[in-house]
């Protein structure tokens, strides 16, 4: 994989992903032997949204490799209070990290960010644009526990501003997967990712019920349907109603179907569906370390290659 | 040529003459071009006259400055049709068409209120130009409709 910065889903190639993924697993298997990976290195953390998951398996994926972290801390206490620009930012943060990883309310964000910095800078979220690290981590569960062949997914929720969709369905196109989308009219997929799916010759089907597809279906991607989409609470309530799960729903499923979330849920699958064996969210969040690691690794060589030419 | 006509296509000595412009987008041409009249640049703008291509064309002359390649190819968004002639001395030297540009820079703004490009940052608004419309570098937002509308104010 020889790319300076991650930055969109769109970039990683089928030989890429694969990378990424086979490395995770060598990972997973043998975590200490990378342990001394990366002493000495320093992962600057640059998050201007909350974040829990990404944020702590970036740091816990840097620290097993032997390396540490430097965090800009919250908004509220940084001199972006102040008024700095974001490229200002980047660019004295890079001065003080070997890698940088970016979590930004704007789309678009790590995009420009990428221009202005020489080191290796991952996108971790940038607004409603990309989540790509959280689509490797996706990609992961899924080779695991359905493989790439003939594979068919229902990616459920909010899917007009949900990043872990966008970023998802666009790496799929890479493998032999048949994406059915279920969603709210209103909150289907927005027409940037359309263009991009058509374009990939993928064939975007749409669901507005999930029965209509639930017995088809090899993985059901939950996403979560936000309240400020919405004017009012009660035309939410009707709405995410609609897209909530529970192991009764489940019964009418393969009974190998594998349900993923990238987390935090809030009602959207019942605690009931935890105890199944099709419950895979938790699983799929503790991929993140050995998947990052893995992405980290292979960043950061990259980084070493191009300085030694 | 009568009176009319005279004012209409009165001679420039130097400069650029834009013809064919799609009827009524004269102004957005200028504000593309950043010309507003405000440096004193003398400028002539005949709007909507009769065409036999076109129906009804817009004509733009710009003394004193003759625009390259890249900066009216931009032009081919909003007025697809239009020809450039760089004048010297009153006599037309140089003819050609717009082409599609592959990318514009500075030119357009994003509609994405959301789009980094908005933003207070040391960046100008990018776009790629794609089948059927211009796509943001930055956030991906594709404009199909209405461009003028997107024209950054100055």
């Amino acid at each position: 994989m020889r790319h300076d910065h991650i930055i969109s889903a769109k970039q990683l190639s089928r030989a890429d992903i694969e990378a990424v993924l086979d490395h995770a697993a060598d990972i997973a298997a043998d975590p200490g032997a990378y342990a001394d990976r990366h002493a000495d290195t320093l992962l600057g953390m640059l998050f201007f949204e909350p974040s829990t998951r990404t944020k702590m398996s970036f740091t816990t994926a840097m620290k097993r490799l032997g390396g540490d972290i430097v965090d800009m801390g919250s908004v509220e206490s940084s001199s972006v209070k102040k008024g700095e620009s974001l490229a200002d930012t980047v660019r004295v943060v890079e001065g003080y990290a070997d890698a940088l990883v970016l979590r930004h309310p704007m789309e678009g964000s790590s995009k420009m960010a990428s221009e202005f910095v020489d080191v290796p800078l991952v996108n971790a979220g940038d607004g409603a644009g990309q989540h790509p690290t959280q689509t490797l981590l996706d990609l992961y569960t899924i080779r695991e526990n359905a493989g790439f062949d003939d594979l068919t997914i229902g990616i459920m929720g909010d899917l007009k501003y949900g990043r872990t969709v966008h970023s998802l369905a666009h790496a799929l196109t890479n493998v032999d997967a048949h994406q059915h989308f279920i969603s709210p009219e209103s909150l289907q997929l927005p027409r940037s990712v359309r263009y991009d799916l058509h374009q990939e010759g993928a064939e975007v089907r749409e669901h507005t019920e999930l029965d209509e597809i639930l017995p088809e279906l090899d993985v059901l991607y939950v996403t979560r349907i936000q309240r400020e989409r919405f004017p009012d609470e009660s035309e939410y309530r009707a709405v995410a109603g609609q897209y909530q799960i529970d192991s009764a729903t489940l019964e009418a499923a393969k009974d190998d179907l594998t349900v993923m979330h990238p987390l935090p849920r809030v009602d959207e699958i019942a605690h009931d569906v935890d105890d199944t064996d099709h419950a895979t969210y938790f699983e799929q969040a503790h991929n993140g370390v050995p998947v990052r690691m893995a992405l980290l690794d292979l960043l950061l060589e990259n980084a070493e290659v191009t300085t030694d030419e | 040529m009568s009176d009319d006509e005279q004012l209409r296509v009165s001679k420039i000595r130097n400069g650029t003459v834009i013809d064919h412009i799609t009827g009524g987008q004269a102004l957005n041409v200028l504000a593309i071009l950043g010309i507003d009249g405000s440096s004193g640049e003398e400028l002539s703008v005949a709007m909507n006259v009769p065409s036999d291509r076109l129906g009804k064309k817009d004509i733009v002359k710009v003394e004193g400055r003759e625009l390259s390649q890249d900066e009216v190819d931009v032009l081919s968004l909003i007025a697809p049709a239009a020809s450039i002639n760089i004048v010297r001395d009153f006599s037309v030297i140089e003819k050609h068409r717009v082409s599609r540009p592959s990318m514009v820079e500075g030119v357009l703004e994003c509609p994405n209120h959301n789009c980094i490009s908005t933003e207070d940052e040391p960046v100008e608004s990018r776009f790629a130009v794609v089948d059927d419309g211009v796509r943001c570098e930055y956030c991906e937002t594709i404009i199909r409709d209405d461009l003028p509308a997107h024209i950054l104010a100055e």
